[in-house]
């Protein structure tokens, strides 16, 4: 029997989810089911590691515990200024960046291509190379930066107030990019003849920029800012090769600590508790985001 | 033609079935093994195969396996500290009857060592582990700069004594800071690499060796489980104190997340005097330098008292092995007395009394009576099934204080044991 004959009897609504069936499957088995597995462990007191121990059903104990714990707010401090200060440059720099490519010179598409450069590579190599580039005797960036003036020998990773900075500057080199590039696909969406009317009208350069090139781009904007702000809020790999979360827990983002109380401390119970937090959390202001972001569409 | 691949399949069946996998971390002492173990095969026809995991990995790597009760390994060289894990959770072949049966004597090896790496409950006569590699943290110097007439002079001056080997932290400290910044032929050199690391053991490993020094003990020896005053106690405070200034004193720049390869790799570029590390690590230091004229090691200073932070491993069968027998079989051939001095020769540190006991065997290199030292005085962190859950808040707390500068040694040490109760509370040891 073919295959065009086996599938003539079925109806359009039983071909759709036939084709929708694996995924939704898939979706279930591997998102939906382990969400509703954690929020089930996040109301026990269940350690992974201790075989043989049914977990008992402690209430609400584990949030409380999560949202009490001045650590946990310190780690969460962390990722919020890291969020802030990579988010606030990626978008000044990538918006910047894009504003220069956008214009038409030599060896534009070459200076495209370097500058794309760094987001195609793994973050955790990225880490690893950015520990030695940050090497207080040997790491060209010690040497760059007292090239212009001498400050001596500076640790960037090992100091408490250079750490944080360490990682925003390595994030925004390497996801600069994607902004740009989103940005980019922005400004090139815009007409040429909003700005032939506005030169008719003598508008200035600023005036251009500022009712023309902004408000068409700022969805562009605010788009890439929303990714990127989903994927700091869960950066790990990067951080991890680069500082630890060291030194102490000075660079120690809400992701990192999480793994630790889960699959290191084995504390499921708990660390479902602040997953669950933490997913609430982004998906809060995920949501919010994305409504200003349709109501600025609109304007 | 048929005969043919019946044979071919029956010899590739049986070199299978007579093979084993033994599981250890990546350094020195796996490849000295990995040499050792070709007199096992030749003698026994049974293949070892080795599968060595990087230090940064190893525990996550072998006790997920072990939790999984996974098959991969048929043997272990397990981490002191995993005795209590590998006994109570059922992951190690509890050895006794195997030792009676074969005429294995734990009176044979070093009683710090089978205390240590061997026994659970600890100091009890169950057996789960072989002692296979004995270990410490020690220090090795550069002898070579410390023998010159002008350095000496210049330190004699200053601190009125000769330049050698510490007797006590303190003088430590002074021979680090002497050489912290310090020209020598051209270079800028720097005091100690010392243990800083965060993501492992590292810094606990380091802090330790101080806090051991100055006369800690985790727990009241009457009460088990009670910390607070012993492991916060003010000599414990003074250690990690010290231990912080020499961090800021004498470590070289970017010293900040260093354990055993940072450490070595300081010592060996000539940027520091001083190296904390462990044992294992001193015969590839000494390899191009056996007369000791570049590198001179010493066991862990005292300070109040004479102790020294413990490394090392036994070697255990895996409970959810299929090959039991055969890991059995390289059981015992390990515990010969010649294999384990053949052992100690390729670079391994034995644990046996015949060649520890041996006359020889102080100056059979210039590390060995330092070792000898070491195992007389050694201390664990601590060895419970919890053993991970108890380490990682140390490695934070003491990070904190130490390379971060945040807070107080008493605060950090409070912080410590008020997480360590919530896991002795959880593991319902309180």
């Amino acid at each position: 029997m073919s295959v065009k004959k086996k599938f003539k009897g079925l109806s359009d609504k039983a071909v759709a989810w036939l084709f929708i069936g694996p995924s939704v499957f898939l979706l279930l088995a591997i998102n939906i089911y382990p969400l509703i597995y954690a929020i089930r462990m996040s109301f026990t007191n269940f350690y992974a590691n201790k075989i043989g121990r049914e977990p008992q059903f402690v209430g609400l104990k584990n949030y409380i515990k999560v949202l009490n714990k001045e650590a946990i707010w310190e780690k969460m401090q962390v990722t919020a200024n890291f969020m802030f200060w990579t988010l606030l440059l990626q978008a000044v720099i990538g918006l910047g960046l894009a504003l220069l490519l956008n214009r038409k010179f030599k060896g534009n598409e070459l200076l495209t291509t370097l500058i794309v450069l760094p987001m195609m590579l793994s973050p955790a190599v990225v880490g690893v190379f950015w520990t030695y580039l940050y090497n207080p005797q040997v790491g060209l960036f010690n040497y760059v930066i007292n090239f212009f003036h001498d400050f001596g020998s500076f640790d960037m990773i090992g100091s408490s107030v250079l750490a944080p900075w360490s990682i925003v500057i390595v994030d925004t080199w390497m996801w600069t990019p994607f902004t740009m590039l989103i940005c980019l696909a922005g400004l090139r969406s815009v007409p040429n003849y909003l700005y032939e009317a506005a030169e008719v009208d003598r508008a200035s350069k600023w005036q251009q920029f500022i009712y023309i090139t902004l408000p068409s781009v700022l969805p562009f904007l605010l788009l890439a800012l929303l990714f990127r702000g989903i994927e700091n809020f869960k950066m790990f790999d990067m951080v991890v090769e680069l500082t630890s979360g060291g030194p102490g827990s000075a660079t120690e983002l809400a992701s990192i600590n999480l793994k630790r109380e889960a699959f290191e401390k084995w504390k499921t119970g708990y660390s479902s508790a602040f997953a669950v937090i933490l997913f609430v959390t982004i998906f809060g202001f995920g949501n919010v985001y994305v409504k200003v972001m349709n109501k600025i569409k609109e304007r | 033609m048929i005969l043919l691949f019946v044979s071919l399949f029956t010899f590739s069946a049986n070199s299978n079935a007579k093979s084993i996998t033994l599981g250890w971390a990546a350094w020195d002492p796996a490849n000295a093994l990995q040499e050792l173990t070709k007199e096992f095969t030749a003698e026994t026809g049974i293949d070892v195969n080795f599968e060595f995991v990087p230090w940064p990995n190893f525990a996550d790597r072998m006790l997920n396996e072990l939790n999984n009760k996974g098959k991969t390994f048929d043997l272990l060289i397990g981490d002191s500290q995993w005795i209590g894990a590998g006994a109570v959770y059922g992951h190690y072949v509890k050895l006794n009857d195997f030792f009676n049966k074969e005429g294995i004597s734990m009176n044979d090896f070093s009683p710090a060592t089978v205390y240590a790496y061997s026994t659970w409950p600890k100091g009890s006569e169950n057996y789960y582990a072989l002692p296979a590699m004995g270990d410490a943290l020690a220090w090795a110097y550069r002898k070579d700069w410390f023998d010159r007439p002008e350095l000496n002079s210049e330190f004699k001056k200053k601190h009125g004594y000769d330049l050698g080997v510490p007797a006590n932290w303190n003088q430590l400290h002074d021979m680090c800071s002497f050489f912290q910044g310090r020209e020598i032929d051209g270079q800028k050199r720097y005091g100690a690499a010392i243990n800083t690391e965060r993501g492992s053991e590292g810094i606990t490993m380091g802090v330790t060796a101080a806090m051991y020094a100055w006369g800690m003990e985790y727990e009241n020896p009457n009460k088990p489980y009670d910390m607070e005053g012993f492991f916060n106690s003010p000599q414990a405070v003074e250690a990690v104190e010290f231990y912080r200034k020499l961090y800021e004193d004498c470590a070289p720049p970017g010293h900040s997340d260093a354990y055993m390869v940072a450490n070595l790799d300081a010592y060996k570029s000539g940027q520091v005097a001083f190296q904390m590390n462990w044992y294992a690590f001193w015969p590839g230091v000494s390899k191009e330098d056996s007369d000791g004229r570049v590198s001179g090691f010493f066991a862990n200073p005292k300070q109040n008292v004479a102790a020294a932070t413990l490394g090392g491993q036994g070697i255990s069968v895996v409970k959810y092995s299929d090959k039991q027998d055969l890991a059995l079989e390289y059981i015992k051939w390990f515990a010969r007395p010649d294999i384990q001095q053949k052992w100690w020769d390729l670079g391994g540190y034995s644990c046996h009394n015949d060649v520890l006991n041996s006359p020889s065997f102080p100056t059979s290199t210039v590390y060995a009576q330092g070792f000898l030292d070491s195992m007389g005085i050694v201390k664990d962190f601590w060895q419970e099934p919890t053993f991970v859950e108890l380490m990682l808040p140390m490695q934070e707390a003491i990070h904190d204080y130490v390379v971060n500068g945040k807070g107080t040694a008493k605060g950090a040490l409070d912080k410590i044991i008020e997480e360590w109760v919530e896991v002795f509370e959880a593991d319902g040891k309180l």
